[in-house]
């Protein structure tokens, strides 16, 4: 066996991973307190990279002799812009729809989907040309494993995805507000009988969503290279895969969207390196069925009767 | 001055007239029953005072401020705190993370540590399973938290929502006999009960409530020894 090629695909499969978690969470986490799917979430993927390429040529980094900040610096502008971002389409799009049945939100969240990815293609806005995301960080090996040269960029995109994985997991597990989320996401009205102002709470779940999505696009950019214009049918791929990620692990479990990303992301890599890289959407999209079927819940979800 | 007063409420769901103009007050120390047969209005006359539900027409004054229209996140804010029908535990957290939550707007943590030091010695039962999930505790462990819970935000007034609800006999005996202690530590207390015999039992006051108004109201006892309220409330004998 290949050692160097296996190796080669386990690190593909952890950077896709990563990109994928940060995704599915702001999928999961909105789930998990209004009970519906975000469709509106992959396009704030989508200006997460942009805003990264747009700060990043505004202030003229342009490559991998910007200083060593350049990226922490161009992260947090972007994940500002997105949380403010997401709390403004729940506080416009989604809050005067509480009380309305939820088909009605799910139809707005398509229409603010297309609304971003159509008002980005906008001369003054991202335009419809693609760009290249600068190189802030270096791809130059940080070490060799295995035979693998293992380039800076990943490093530090498993290492930030992994980072906001466990500052999630605090804040969800051991901190007030986190315990307010998880009210919030069990019982609405008893949340707000408890004190709880359950409309701020939905606001910042929103908003650490939103925050995800940002750093999961800056992440792409950094990967990948190039962005595409915000309509195009990658970014839609990449948060239906995200999506995926989300309900095989049980839409609404933060640990399970986790899960889900890698066990996606790794059957994709291995599938596309082993099998056939024309099929690699197959896989994804094949252990979604298998796992609706076997276990509906998803994978770490606990199964429930939905009434129609 | 009245810690609560409830002045003609009305509520409507849609096109059911649920309430049709409820007044009552409950003072400082005082512990109100508020009891009728099932759909009379009981649990809306709670959500209504607690802002979960909105009042089409009428007044809810609580702590010398207007609460009408307050979402509920306000009116608990001013010292109210609602064990709902149902109980409301949300068993997706544990039973220690139920009870920090009730005090969730509290700051005065060394308190709130003994309050919760407190509310244990109430309910010795919750004490083994603080860190069990919610979820897993029998019907009577519930709404021994729910109390619990209750009591931990410190209210000037506890609203509780038919403790006795689904309960075994020996159950709702126990449940009651902690009412009374917690009513004799100087909680006020608003009940809603089917068990009416039980509530007046606890009650100094206690109101009927048919079909969304309230049709007669007295002190408890007078109220347990009324005729046509035995044959109506109390299993009539």
């Amino acid at each position: 066996m290949d050692v160097t090629k296996f190796v080669q695909v386990c690190l593909n499969g952890l950077t896709l991973g990563s990109l994928y978690a940060l995704i599915a969470l702001g999928y999961t986490l909105v789930y998990g307190v209004l009970r519906f799917i975000n469709f509106a979430h992959s396009d704030v993927v989508t200006i997460g990279a942009w805003m990264a390429f747009v700060f990043a040529a505004a202030i003229g980094w342009a490559g991998t002799d910007s200083p060593l900040f350049a990226m922490p610096v161009i992260l947090a502008m972007s994940m500002a812009v997105c949380a403010t971002l997401g709390f403004t389409i729940e506080r416009l799009a989604y809050r005067p729809l509480r009380r309305a049945p939820r088909l009605n939100v799910l139809i707005t969240a398509i229409g603010v989907s297309l609304f971003l990815q159509n008002s980005g293609q906008l001369k003054w806005v991202f335009g419809t040309q693609p760009q290249a995301m600068p190189k802030l960080l270096s791809e130059e090996a940080l070490f060799t494993l295995a035979g693998v040269r293992v380039p800076v960029v990943d490093v530090v995109v498993v290492v930030l995805a992994f980072t906001l994985l466990v500052a999630l997991q605090w804040l969800v597990f051991r901190t007030r507000m986190g315990q307010a989320m998880r009210a919030v996401s069990f019982d609405e009205r008893t949340a707000a009988l408890m004190g709880i102002n359950v409309d701020m709470i939905i606001s910042y779940t929103f908003m650490i969503g939103s925050a995800l999505a940002a750093a999961g696009g800056m992440i792409y950019g950094l990967k990948y290279g190039n962005l595409l214009q915000s309509a195009d049918s990658v970014w839609v791929l990449l948060g239906l895969k995200a999506f995926v990620a989300a309900v095989v692990g049980g839409i609404g479990n933060v640990r399970g969207a986790v899960a889900g990303a890698f066990l996606i992301a790794f059957v994709e890599m291995f599938g596309a390196a082993y099998r056939s890289p024309q099929m690699r959407d197959v896989y994804v999209f094949g252990i979604l069925i298998a796992v609706l079927i076997l276990k509906p819940g998803g994978l770490l979800g606990k199964a429930t009767v939905e009434k129609v | 001055m009245a810690l609560l007063e409830v002045d003609g409420l009305e509520v409507r769901y849609g096109g059911i007239h649920a309430l049709r103009g409820v007044s009552f007050t409950v003072d400082e120390g005082q512990v109100v029953a508020l009891i009728g047969a099932n759909g009379a209005g009981k649990t809306t006359t709670l959500r209504a005072i607690s802002g979960v539900v909105r009042a089409s027409k009428g007044r809810v004054r609580f702590a010398g401020r207007d609460t009408t229209g307050l979402p509920p996140h306000q009116i608990v804010a001013l010292g109210l705190a609602h064990a709902p029908e149902g109980r409301g535990i949300f068993a997706n957290l544990s039973v220690d993370e139920n009870l920090a939550i009730g005090a969730y707007l509290r700051r005065d943590h060394a308190a709130v540590a003994r309050d919760r030091e407190h509310a244990l010695t109430l309910f010795p039962r919750l004490k083994e399973r603080l860190s069990q999930n919610a979820g897993t505790l029998s019907g009577g462990e519930q709404q021994m938290l729910a109390i619990a819970r209750a009591l931990l935000a410190r209210p000037r007034l506890l609203l509780l929502d038919e403790p006795s609800l689904g309960l075994a006999p020996q159950i709702v005996q126990l449940i009651f006999k902690i009412v009374r202690t917690i009513a004799a530590e100087g909680t006020t207390i608003l009940l809603v009960e089917q068990n009416a015999h039980m509530a007046l039992g606890v009650a100094s006051t206690g109101h009927v409530l048919e079909v969304g108004s309230l049709v007669t109201s007295g002190p408890a006892r007078e109220l347990a020894a009324d005729d046509a309220i035995r044959k109506a409330y109390l299993g009539g004998h």
